[in-house]
Formats: structure tokens, C-alpha cells, sequence
């Protein structure tokens, strides 16, 4: 905008400040270049205002929640709430020193006052994330807390002798504060051994990372399909007349339109081994009763109905390129002697990248995060990062750890967001 | 697309291979959706055609499915089916109850992501707009964060504010349905305004109109056609939105597609088929208005379609 | 706009008809049915409060996670026994006093009236239910299965099977096909080994299974013929095969029985309903009732010389029930006190598997 200004004002006089300035006036006699800048700035202010409260809108009801949630993964208390006479010990000594008769009565006045408030499960649910089995340790020393005596150490340790492991002195110790890391650590497969050094989990409870790798290879595997089919078809609607490639588009458009349910519903009649490409496939003689193909409640199952789900959203951001595409260049490489695949390669696919691009980008995104569809024919192999973080919502209620998940699957998607942003441009995205 | 006459052989078998191959992923697309059509009037409780089905016997074919969504939850469905029967239908049955939910929210929802949407979309395509870039990042986002995310935090979120006890019932599914619609409802009303030219306003401005009437006799006709495209788009996403649904809806609030997820994992019978034929042809007359829409919006706009 | 306003203060009209008076939550499908007639209508038609049912597919963790995110939705709720001692002891439930149960008509109080452990600070039994499995008759109809172990054999008897993903049943039923006596189950869990060894017995079969989730899925996959023989909860079974004449049989070998409790979530929004709804649920007379309409026993010893035939009239539920002496045989009562400490442990170790 400055710019502008200078064009009208030009020359060392547009400062206001400038004594000499008003060679150019309004009519009321004030300088043109602060009129101008006042109401430039009015229209700025009028255009903030109209977008002002739906940006207050989105931010309650979008930003604000999901940034209290993502605190989540950073914030649990549950330890450090419940066992204050524990937490006062940690913080008075510092890491690496032996668990002396002080904690060991820190311990058991913590473990009464958890059987009094009921806590023991609580505080016992938090040690269990970082050590599998502690939960029940925690519970049934609670309710055998009322017989605890001097000297605490070794009434603890008759109680159960996993109070002495310095392992879970060092995961207690982690939890005392409030703010914690090891919800990351945890969600990238990783621990601290007792020394309180980073190592990775024992082999068989790493399954974070590898769902992380198989959610992005199967969206790279169904953005792949999907360009694979939608280019013939976004090039074959591109290239028809308007008037009969508008009514092939309903056949596109039309599964946009219907709900995702709906199509998924589909997909299990079409795929279930009773259903009807079975019961097709068995009729025409190809395969016979006894080994029908499973197509459902696996990946396959994952894999076939997303690409049908989001092949729309590959079709149209492709034809929307195609449509402007010169057919002349194309045939003016041929008259100079390209051969047809020649012509294709070198000169109309490049004028497709933009549409590539876009549609790639927009259908891995959205596979990135996908849930319904994984949920309801992927079976135990089929399910992507989305399942699990509702699995830790809504199952296992490992809130931090959903948040956790939550906040690596957002970050990878808000990068792909702004390469979209850069690459195409968010006013770019066209709907229907 | 004509083959030209120059074609080589191999180039007319491959002609031809395209085609049949296009043909084939249009079947791929649209094969799904109709293949529930025939089902759902299944006689039998299958979904896969049946022998009678196929050698098209009258008898293979039956209304009963249908007739379950109406009966299914009533206190009495054994009745006669007089006026206090159908009086039970509307208050009792669970398919009539999640449907009238589903419009409800659908439409609290696409009345408020219109209204703001709009409003918004007016002030992102001025050109003085500061900030037009990240704004409108941020206001597109509900589109592309995962759907679990939104709904995970909504759901600690309004249990921290406690938004049940305020007393408006549904408050929260359509505030957040709102959130998803809004998206839609930029995209589309900015889509109308690009090429807008400001010299209309300023010429109505200039020969005295209030801001009003040049709001309502020169913009609100040219993005009308967004404004109702984008408002069907986000009645879609609440009508079609089943995650939020589930983690912040009270038990009275389920929605049609909540109850369908709760059918299709228990069991799909073909009831659950006759629900997804009716929400087809909801979305076939979908599909016509809007294509209406546009067509007039282009007309309007002097536009030649692209 | 006028027309818009019209519009919605119609919409909201139409919305205010659809509040109910209590909200239960339970597990869907035919259990909810049983639920309905023998409960839910009777209640309704003498106190007038209306009944909204909702189902999961365990109704546990939805109240943890209500009652622990401060927003509570439900009033009752219908949870395993674990579950129920476990909220209970988190402090996520009301109390509920025995003495505000209705003694039997012979004046028997209820705390001598219910079954032994039937009735706990937090919650009170209304069924005695099972976890069994059970096959399509018409894929085995030479040798059909009759031990749990023959679930875990996919050669004698080829086929996918059906299993509820979780942990719990399927390691006491790993177990016990691998061998171990019902009654050492348990002591023989309580070690690293015997765990290790109900995950290798799973391992034989992982490949062949389809896991489900909600009571109502596993008759469902039998019917689809997804599977061939699946683990399921008894009544279920019984429902889609004396209700829809599948050909559908339970293997009572193995079974794995527990109780059913009404639970009321700490901050319910409806307290008293929600007690005078549990009062009325566990009487003997209804408990007798749902037995009409579901095989699972009821938890009063005065329901059960009232149990009689299923609402077809003619079917015996005697031989249906999980607690008769024929059904017994080889037979494992679930332990709470195992599971009450353990369930979240298993469950991590058990999806860890899953997902391996």
C-alpha cells in the first residue's frame, strides 16, 4: 500500500511531518497523502471487522480446544497430585540418590492417603504407562497401607519386593512434576532406563513408530492409486466436449456428495465373503465356494475404500488444470515429429504439475488423518494413527498419550498444510 | 477427442484400451453407490442378491426394510397403523428421532458457518485485507486437521467449560459442526467474489447508497450462488459428520450417521441399506441444486465456464 | 427472515420432544432388547419417567472417561464385575445401599436374597452371563467342535474364528485349550510364564481371526458367514438362534461366566431416578422377567424358581443358562480380583500382540 502513496505524493514531501508537504490537497484543505492513509486504513479496519468474528469464532470453538488438549500431552498430575509427601522428597534430593527410610515413609503416608481418597488406581494408572505391570503394585500395597510401620523400608519391601526396583524410583521421580516429556518419548517408542537415559522399549511393545510409518506409507500407497486413476479420467473429462464431460462429472461428483457412510456401507456388501463380488466371482466360476478372497477387515479392505472415497478429491483439483490445457501444443509436438508418448511426456504432463500437486497433496493430507473408514472394514490390520489415538481416547483413556499422538500426526499435517500453502495456495482450493 | 486420422495402429488399439479403462473407473466410482439401491428392497435378510432378486421375481423384492426404519424403537409397532400409530412413529422410533436430530444440527450449524462465513469471505477478498494469508490458513484449517483431533479436543474442552449445563440443548455439536462448515462456506462465497469488480460498489457509493443497500442490491446477488453452495457444502459435513458425534453428543442428540455407525458394526442388515438409498437420493437432489446454482451464479457473472 | 425465525422456533419445538428422563447405558443388540421388556417398559408405564438406552461396547470406560472429564451423561449403567469393583474403588461411583433393595415376596431381605458377591459398595447384579463360543452347525455337520481346545484347532476344524479384542476371557480360554485345568487358570496367570504361554496358544491362531468388539457383532459374523465358530456372550447366541432360527450351537466347554452389575456413575444427572430405576431393575419378580427374554440367570435366588419358558412359549430356558449343572462341567468362573488389577496391563500387552 505504501507504494500507492508514493505514486500520488511522490518525492521527499508525502511525510506528514514535513512542513513543506501539501502540494497535493483534498478538498478540505488536508494533505492527500494522510487522507489517502486514513481511509486506507479505514477500509483495512472495515475488512478486519467483517472477518473478525468468525476468526473469534474458529479460535473458541477450533484453536482453544485443540491447544488445551495438545497441554495435555505435556501436563499430567496425577502422580504429583495424589503423592505430595513422595514429590516433596524428590524435589529435596537429587536424582540418583538411593531411596532412603524418609522416602520409603514419604511412600507409605502417600500410599494411606491414597487408600483414604481412592487414588491408588489413578496414581498406579500414570506409573503403569512407563512400567507395564506397576498399576496392581500400586493398588494392592494401598489396600494393605493401614498395616505399614517403622522402619518403612523394610515394611514396604515385605509388602512387595518391586518397591525396591530403582527403575520405578526413577519413572516416580519423572512423574512428581507435573510437566513431563515422557508421553513424546513413549509415542516415538522410547523410554528412560534407571539411570534416566533415553533407550528404546523392549521389541515388543514398539508399535507407535511403525503405525506412524504404515500411516504414511498407506496414504503414499492410496494417493498413488489415486492419481493412477484419476489422471485418465480427469484428462478423458478435460478433453470431451462441455457438454458431455459435464455429464460424466456427475459420475464423479456424486460420490463426493454422498455420505461417507454410505460409501463405506457399500464397500462391506461389496467386499464381505459372503458379498457380491464374492458370490460373483463363485457364480462365474473363477474361484470356489471354499476360498473366497478376503478383501474386508484387513488393510486391503483400508486400501479399497479410501481410494474410492478420495478419488474425487484427486479428479477434480486435476481437471480444473486440464481443462485450460492448449490441445495445440500438443499437436504442434507432433507435427514436428514427437511420437504421441513423446508429445504426452514432454509437453502436456508438465502443464499438468500444478494439478498433480494439488490433488496429491490434498488426498494425502486427508488420508494422513483418516478414522471411520480404517474403523469400520480395516480390521486389526488396517488401522492407522487416527484409531489408535481414539483407542487411547475412548479405551485404554490414556488421555496424555492420545494428546501425544495427536500432536505428531497434527504437526505432520500442518507441514503438508503449508507446503500446500506454498506449492498451490490455500485461495486456490476449488470445490466442485 | 477424436482419433485423429494420422493415428498409428498402435495408437488406435490404445484409443481404445483408455477408453474402456476410463469406463471401468467410472464404474469403480459410481458402482458402489447404486449397488445399495436394489439391495435394500431385499426380501430376505442378505445383502447380496438373492435368486429371486436376480431373475427379477416380485417376490424377491419387499418394502420390509423400509418399513423397519419406521417400526424400529416404536412403544407399539404391532398396532394398527392409525393416526395414534404414526403419532408413536414420530415420537418413539430411533430412525425418525436421529433424523430429526441430523436437520436440527444441520441446520443451527449451516445458518451460523453461513452467516460468519460470509461476512468473513466479504472481508478476505478486499484487497486492503491485512493478513489475508495466515487468516484464511487458519479459517480453512477445520477441513484438514484430522477430524479425531477437533473432536478429542472439543470433548475436554467443553467438559471444562461445562457447556451442557448451560441449558440449549445441541449447543455444542453445532458449534462444532459450524466450525467444520465454515471452510466450505469461504472457499465457495470467495470463489463468487474473485474477479469481483469494486468499481460496482464505488459507483453505487459514490451515487449516495448506504452500505446496506449496496450490500444488498449489488454483492449479495453475485454471491448468492456461493452463499447457498457453501451452505449446502456445510449442511453435507454436519449431515454426513459422525466422529465429533460421538464424543461430545448427549445420548438424546445421535445423529443418522451415528446411528448408522452404531448399525453397520452391529449389523448390516438391509434396513441399514434402506437408509443409505434414501441418503442418495438426498445427496442426487443435492447434487442438482447446486449444479443449478453454479450455472446461474456463471450466468449472472457473465463467466463462460472454464 | 421472519420465515427463518418461524422455521427454527419450529426446529427447536421439534428438538424439545426428543429429551428423555434417564439415560442407561448398556451393551446393544439383544441384551438391550431383554433390557427393554422386561425393564425399561414396565418402569416407564408406573413412574412415567421416560428411558433413553444408549449402548457401547463396554459401558465401563465411557463412564471413567465421563466422570474423570467432569461431564456426565449417564445415570445407570450395566458393567462387568472387575469394572464395577474398579470404578467403584476409584471413587468413579455412587454408593448404593443394600437396604434400599426390595426384599423377595417371601420378605427374604435382599442382602440374603442375591447370590453370593452379588451385590458391592457400588453396584448390584442383575445376571449371571457367559462367555462362550459357539459355531454354524451347517459347517460342521459331521464332527462338530466340543472342547474349547477344538476353537483353537484350525486344522481338525478349518474356518475363521470370531474373538473379542481384549484381553480378558481370551487368556483364561487360551489356557484352558492348552490344556490347564479351569481351576489352576488363574494362579497359573499370576506368573510371566502363564501369561507367555495364553499368548502363544493365541499366536496359533491370530491370522484366523476376526475381532469384534460390541456383544452384537459375533452372531452377526456367524450369520454373514464371516466366521466359523466365534467366542460370544451366551444370550446372544440363544437370541439369534431360538429368535431367528439360526443354526447356530454353544459349546459349553470352557465357558467363562460372571456377573452383570447396574452401576450409577458419580454425578449422574438424575440421581434418584437413576436409584429408584436400579430398585426396580433387580426385583425379583423383573430379574425372573428378562429370563423370558435372554438366557442369562438372574442374581436372586427368589427369581429363579419364576423363570420359566421364552416369551415364544414354548422353549425351556433351563438348559440355556449358563449356571445350570449340565453347563458346568468344565467351567470358569471369571476372577475379579485378577482382572481388577490387571485388566489395563494385559490390555496394553494384549494390543502390543495385536498389532505385532
Amino acid at each position: 500500500m505504501a507504494d500507492i502513496t508514493a505514486d500520488i505524493a511522490p518525492g521527499p514531501t508525502a511525510g506528514s511531518s514535513d512542513p513543506a508537504a501539501g502540494r497535493l490537497t483534498t478538498a478540505d484543505g488536508q494533505p492527500l497523502a494522510r487522507a489517502l492513509a486514513r481511509a486506507q486504513a479505514r477500509s483495512r479496519r472495515r475488512a478486519l471487522l467483517l472477518v473478525a468474528p468468525l476468526l473469534l469464532f474458529v479460535l473458541i470453538t477450533f484453536v482453544v480446544p485443540i491447544g488445551q488438549m495438545l497441554y495435555r500431552s505435556v501436563h499430567n498430575d496425577a502422580f504429583a497430585r495424589n503423592m505430595p509427601n513422595l514429590a516433596i522428597w524428590f524435589a529435596d534430593h537429587p536424582a540418583g540418590t538411593e531411596p532412603d527410610e524418609a522416602a520409603f515413609a514419604a511412600l507409605a503416608a502417600d500410599l494411606q492417603k491414597a487408600r483414604a481418597d481412592k487414588t491408588a488406581g489413578e496414581v498406579g494408572t500414570r506409573i503403569n504407562y512407563e512400567i507395564s505391570g506397576t498399576r496392581s503394585l500400586f493398588t494392592s500395597s494401598a489396600r494393605n497401607a493401614d498395616d505399614l510401620q517403622p522402619p518403612y523400608r523394610e515394611s514396604v519391601l515385605a509388602l512387595d519386593e518391586d518397591w525396591g526396583d530403582p527403575r520405578l524410583w526413577q519413572v516416580m521421580r519423572g512423574a512428581s512434576t507435573a510437566y513431563t516429556a515422557s508421553f513424546y518419548l513413549a509415542a516415538l517408542d522410547l523410554t528412560r532406563d534407571e539411570t534416566g537415559a533415553i533407550a528404546r522399549v523392549e521389541e515388543n511393545r514398539r508399535v507407535y513408530v511403525r503405525l506412524f510409518v504404515k500411516t504414511l506409507a498407506l496414504s503414499a500407497l492410496i494417493t498413488g492409486i489415486c492419481l493412477m486413476l484419476g489422471f485418465p479420467v480427469a484428462h478423458l473429462l478435460a478433453v470431451l466436449p462441455l457438454a458431455r464431460s459435464n455429464l460424466l462429472m456427475i459420475l464423479v461428483l456424486l460420490p463426493f456428495w454422498t455420505s461417507l457412510l454410505v460409501r463405506t456401507t457399500s464397500w462391506m456388501v461389496l467386499l464381505q465373503e459372503q458379498g457380491v463380488i464374492n458370490n460373483m466371482l463363485v457364480a462365474g466360476g473363477v474361484i470356489d465356494d471354499g476360498s473366497r478372497i478376503r478383501m474386508m477387515y484387513n488393510q486391503a479392505g483400508t486400501i479399497i475404500a479410501m481410494v474410492h472415497i478420495l478419488l474425487p478429491f484427486m479428479i477434480l483439483p486435476l481437471y480444473s488444470v486440464m481443462r485450460p490445457i492448449n490441445p495445440s501444443y500438443v499437436r504442434a509436438a507432433r507435427s514436428l515429429g514427437a511420437t504421441s508418448w513423446t508429445a504426452f511426456r514432454r509437453v502436456y504432463l508438465p502443464q499438468t504439475l500444478p494439478g498433480i500437486g494439488a490433488g496429491s497433496l490434498l488426498v494425502f493430507i486427508l488420508a494422513v488423518g483418516y478414522y471411520i473408514t480404517p474403523a469400520l472394514v480395516g480390521g486389526a490390520s488396517g488401522q492407522l494413527i487416527s484409531n489408535l489415538i481414539a483407542y487411547h481416547m475412548q479405551d485404554s483413556l490414556n488421555w496424555s498419550m492420545a494428546a501425544a499422538l495427536a500432536a505428531i500426526l497434527l504437526a505432520i499435517v500442518l507441514m503438508l498444510y503449508w507446503l500446500y500453502d506454498r506449492l498451490i495456495g490455500i485461495d486456490n482450493m476449488k470445490l466442485g | 477427442m477424436a482419433l485423429p486420422i494420422y493415428a498409428s495402429p498402435l495408437e488406435r488399439v490404445w484409443h481404445w484400451t483408455y477408453r474402456v479403462l476410463c469406463a471401468l473407473i467410472f464404474l469403480f466410482l459410481i458402482a458402489p453407490i447404486l449397488i445399495v439401491i436394489p439391495l435394500s428392497f431385499n426380501a430376505e435378510p442378505y445383502f447380496t442378491f438373492t435368486e429371486k432378486m436376480l431373475s427379477l421375481d416380485p417376490t424377491g423384492y419387499s418394502l420390509r426394510w423400509y418399513d423397519l426404519l419406521l417400526t424400529f424403537g416404536m412403544q407399539a409397532p404391532d398396532a394398527a397403523r392409525d393416526g395414534g400409530w404414526w403419532g408413536d412413529v414420530w415420537r418413539n422410533a430411533t430412525w425418525v428421532q436421529v433424523a430429526k436430530n441430523s436437520v436440527v444440527i444441520g441446520f443451527f450449524s449451516t445458518l451460523l458457518a453461513t452467516a460468519l462465513g460470509t461476512l468473513a469471505a466479504l472481508g478476505l477478498s478486499r484487497p486492503e485485507m491485512p493478513f489475508r494469508r495466515s487468516i484464511m490458513a487458519i479459517l480453512i484449517s477445520p477441513m484438514i486437521v484430522p477430524i479425531i483431533i477437533t473432536a478429542t479436543g472439543l470433548f475436554f474442552f467443553y467438559s471444562s467449560i461445562g457447556i451442557r449445563n448451560w441449558g440449549v440443548p445441541y449447543l455444542g455439536v453445532i458449534l462444532a459442526h459450524a466450525t467444520l462448515g465454515i471452510p466450505f462456506v469461504i472457499i465457495t462465497v470467495t470463489a463468487t467474489l474473485v474477479g469481483f469488480d469494486h468499481s460496482l460498489t464505488r459507483a453505487a457509493a459514490s451515487l449516495g447508497a448506504a452500505p446496506a443497500t449496496i450490500f444488498r442490491k449489488i454483492t449479495l446477488p453475485l454471491i448468492l450462488p456461493g452463499m447457498v453452495s457453501g451452505a449446502l457444502f456445510a449442511f453435507v459435513t454436519s449431515f454426513d459428520e459422525v466422529v465429533v458425534v460421538m464424543f461430545i453428543a448427549a445420548p438424546d442428540e445421535q445423529t443418522i450417521p451415528r446411528q448408522m455407525w452404531n448399525g453397520i458394526r452391529e449389523q448390516i442388515s438391509p434396513a441399514i441399506l434402506s437408509v443409505a438409498t434414501i441418503l442418495v437420493v438426498v445427496s442426487v437432489l443435492l447434487l442438482a441444486t447446486i449444479e443449478i446454482l453454479r450455472r446461474r451464479g456463471e450466468r449472472l457473472r457473465g463467466v463462460t465456464p472454464a | 427472515m421472519k420465515k427463518l425465525l418461524i422455521l427454527s422456533t419450529a426446529l427447536t419445538g421439534l428438538a424439545a420432544t426428543a429429551q428423555a428422563d434417564i439415560t442407561v447405558l448398556s451393551w446393544g443388540g439383544a441384551y438391550e432388547k431383554s433390557q427393554v421388556e422386561a425393564y425399561n417398559k414396565p418402569f416407564t408405564a408406573e413412574t412415567g419417567i421416560a428411558i433413553n438406552m444408549t449402548a457401547a461396547d463396554n459401558p465401563a470406560t465411557p463412564i471413567k472417561a465421563q466422570v474423570e472429564a467432569g461431564n456426565v451423561t449417564v445415570d445407570v449403567a450395566d458393567v462387568e464385575y472387575a469394572d464395577a469393583i474398579r470404578l467403584c474403588d476409584e471413587g468413579l461411583l455412587e454408593e448404593i445401599d443394600p437396604a434400599i433393595l426390595p426384599a423377595a415376596p417371601d420378605g427374604t431381605p435382599a442382602t440374603e436374597d442375591f447370590l453370593p458377591g452379588a451385590l458391592t459398595d457400588c453396584a448390584v447384579a442383575s445376571i449371571v452371563f457367559s462367555t462362550v463360543f459357539a459355531y454354524d452347525a451347517s459347517k460342521f455337520p459331521d464332527a462338530p467342535p466340543a472342547t474349547i481346545a477344538d476353537f483353537f484347532d484350525t486344522e481338525k476344524f478349518p474356518g475363521k474364528r470370531g474373538m473379542r479384542k481384549g484381553a480378558k476371557v481370551n487368556l483364561e480360554m487360551a489356557l484352558m485349550a492348552d490344556g490347564v485345568p479351569a481351576d489352576e487358570v488363574y494362579a497359573m496367570l499370576e506368573t510371566d510364564e502363564g501369561i507367555d504361554r495364553a499368548f502363544a496358544k493365541l499366536d496359533t491362531i491370530k491370522n484366523d481371526v476376526v475381532w469384534w468388539e460390541a456383544g452384537a457383532q459375533p452372531p452377526q459374523l456367524l450369520a454373514d458367514g464371516e466366521v466359523a465358530m466365534t467366542t460370544a456372550y451366551n444370550g446372544r447366541i440363544f437370541a439369534a438362534a431360538v429368535a431367528e432360527s439360526k443354526p447356530f450351537e454353544v459349546v459349553w466347554d470352557g465357558q467363562v461366566y460372571e456377573y452383570d452389575l447396574f452401576v450409577i456413575p458419580k454425578g449422574a444427572p438424575n440421581l434418584d431416578e437413576a436409584l429408584e430405576y436400579v430398585k426396580f431393575a433387580t426385583d425379583t419378580q423383573r430379574l425372573a422377567d428378562q429370563a423370558k427374554w435372554i438366557s442369562y440367570g438372574p442374581a436372586r435366588k427368589s427369581s429363579g424358581p419364576l423363570v420359566g419358558l421364552y416369551e415364544d412359549g414354548k422353549t425351556e430356558m433351563a438348559p440355556h443358562m449358563p449356571t445350570s449343572a449340565e453347563n458346568l462341567t468344565n467351567a470358569l468362573p471369571s476372577s475379579y480380583e485378577f482382572w481388577v488389577d490387571r485388566d489395563s496391563e494385559l490390555n496394553e500387552r494384549f494390543n502390543a500382540w495385536l498389532a505385532g
